[in-house]
């Protein structure tokens, strides 16, 4: 596949369970190495960069009961700045509390982090991507679990952070949220099904595509999209379609 | 008695001297050590370690080699094998570490049926007896230990960040998988380290309990570490004055002194209490 992702985007990766959003966002973080192609970050190899780069997990993949507060979580971001056996300053304790208040947390600092509820984490897991001061956030699944409102506020922070000249390249479920809320889309299924803006997200065709014809469209105000995740297909026929402005008019 | 008396008297005698300082080090290195064992779930490895380190001793003592070297060499060994089976077999984690525990400390008691003379010493170091230390394995402790303690301590926020969120932390550009070996290679140490205090069979509470007893009671990664080292010292300390009055067997003491102050914790405890469960608790609600 071939995805070239500009400064500034705010790019929706989407596609049904184990299409490969994950393992994309991986790849990208240096996590895992491709068994073919390159893979090139902020002009170097995965990894090199890892400073500028913020990587948000899914919540699966960490251990909630761990005895951790809710501003050493988010301090975390701020070690690959800080450097091997350095502890954190005053401007890097800065740092945490402006995430955290740009999340609406700045009032749990003291918290554990295993006491607050699902979107609350999310929240904190997106402050400490923020303390990091990334030039690329990877973020798999932020919004997913969460409340609307949660979904909203966490969404104009990364539109904020894309205005910034920031690049945020983050997997999704939430059609709707990738449609409207995101600039670009990507659709995977093994494969790049297509690339390009965001409203594309909409196209019945493509999507069929994407998720395996399993996708129906209620009628009412704004269609509704349901998917029917529970049927894959290995159809890896046809090439991928890239939408972009110039080649679009 | 009046209590200066009660306090001082012991330290009179060389032996509660040495048995002291080797409880508190072996203890606070220990709890310091054992924070990253609770929070990865290494207990057991902790105890599979420990019983590799044995036929270590019984080869170094055949062949005349110092025995501290030839546990720490099987210990270090075995924790590093751990991790590497763990990486690359498909057998589930705790099945690899129960095959080589089993195995390793087999090897040892085979080894050891074949030493034809009565061998005292190395009984010893299966149930330990911190009180019986000499002043060359007492600066072997101090060393040792100060090296585990001065690595962990200094490298702690990144051992915290690779344990909690093992992605986010290879993401963001810390090497992981060479802070679990070192992590394994340091478990080994403390072990071995430990072995002639609190023996073989008890070094894996020395480990987990401290630890475990601190994350009943905060929840600040911080506290917990500094809690769990408190904890050790009171316990090796309170434990020795015990073992001597009652003439009672040391390593057990301390270790059972660790286990009852984890006991309150789980009884009085503020989160997990059973006399403090009630159904709201103030400050942990789930709002906003």
């Amino acid at each position: 596949m071939s995805l070239t992702v500009r400064p500034g985007s705010l790019l929706a990766v989407i596609g049904p369970n184990g299409a490969g959003k994950s393992t994309l966002l991986k790849l990208i973080a240096g996590l895992i190495r491709p068994e073919a192609g390159t893979v090139t970050v902020l002009g170097g190899p995965p990894g090199e960069a890892a400073k500028s780069v913020a990587y948000l997990p899914q919540a699966e993949a960490v251990d909630w009961e761990f005895p951790v507060t809710v501003g050493e979580v988010v301090m975390m971001g701020r070690y690959a700045r800080l450097g091997f056996g350095r502890q954190p300053g005053k401007v890097d304790r800065e740092r945490v509390l402006t995430a955290l208040e740009t999340v609406g947390m700045g009032h749990a600092v003291n918290r554990q982090i295993g006491a607050l509820s699902g979107g609350q984490r999310r929240r904190v897991f997106l402050a400490r991507a923020i303390a990091a001061e990334p030039e690329l956030y990877l973020l798999d699944e932020p919004v997913t679990g969460v409340d609307a409102t949660t979904q909203e506020e966490l969404m104009d922070v990364l539109e904020a952070e894309a205005r910034a000249g920031k690049t945020v390249i983050a997997t999704t479920h939430d059609l709707i949220c990738a449609a409207q809320r995101f600039h670009e889309a990507a659709f995977l299924n093994g494969r790049l099904v297509a690339h390009g803006p965001a409203e594309l997200v909409m196209d019945r065709e493509l999507l069929s595509d994407t998720y395996g014809g399993h996708v129906l469209v209620l009628p009412g105000d704004g269609e509704r999209l349901v998917i029917d995740d529970a049927h894959h297909h290995d159809d890896a026929s046809g090439g991928e379609r890239h939408f972009h402005d110039e080649t679009r008019g | 008695m009046n209590l200066i008396g009660f306090l001082a008297d012991p330290l009179a005698y060389g032996f509660m001297q040495r048995g002291l300082v080797a409880a508190v080090l072996v203890g606070v290195v220990c709890a310091v050590m054992g924070t990253f064992v609770v929070l990865k779930g290494l207990a057991f490895i902790g105890d599979a370690v420990s019983h590799a380190a044995f036929p270590g001793l019984v080869v170094a003592y055949i062949v005349g080699a110092p025995l501290y070297l030839g546990g720490a060499i099987a210990a270090v060994g075995t924790a590093l094998a751990i991790g590497l089976v763990s990486r690359r077999s498909r057998l589930r984690f705790d099945t690899s570490v129960g095959v080589l525990f089993a195995g390793t400390f087999a090897l040892g008691i085979l080894l050891f049926s074949t030493i034809k003379n009565y061998v005292a010493d190395l009984l010893g170091y299966l149930l330990g007896n911190v009180l019986g230390i000499g002043i060359g394995d007492l600066v072997q402790v101090a060393v040792l230990g100060a090296i585990v303690l001065g690595i962990v301590i200094a490298i702690r926020k990144e051992l915290l960040f690779a344990t909690f969120d093992p992605l986010g932390a290879a993401a963001s550009g810390l090497p992981v998988g060479a802070l679990e070996y070192l992590l394994l290679a340091l478990l080994g140490v403390t072990i071995v380290v430990s072995i002639q205090a609190v023996g073989i069979v008890m070094v894996v509470a020395m480990l987990v309990t401290p630890a475990a007893t601190a994350q009943l009671l905060v929840i600040r990664f911080e506290r917990l570490m500094i809690l769990a080292a408190v904890l050790a010292t009171v316990a090796a300390v309170s434990g020795l004055y015990l073992s001597f009055y009652l003439n009672l067997a040391s390593g057990a003491s301390i270790v059972l002194i660790e286990t009852l102050f984890f006991l309150l914790a789980l009884l009085l405890g503020p989160r997990t209490g059973l006399l403090s469960r009630s159904p709201a608790r103030p400050g942990s609600a789930e709002a906003v």
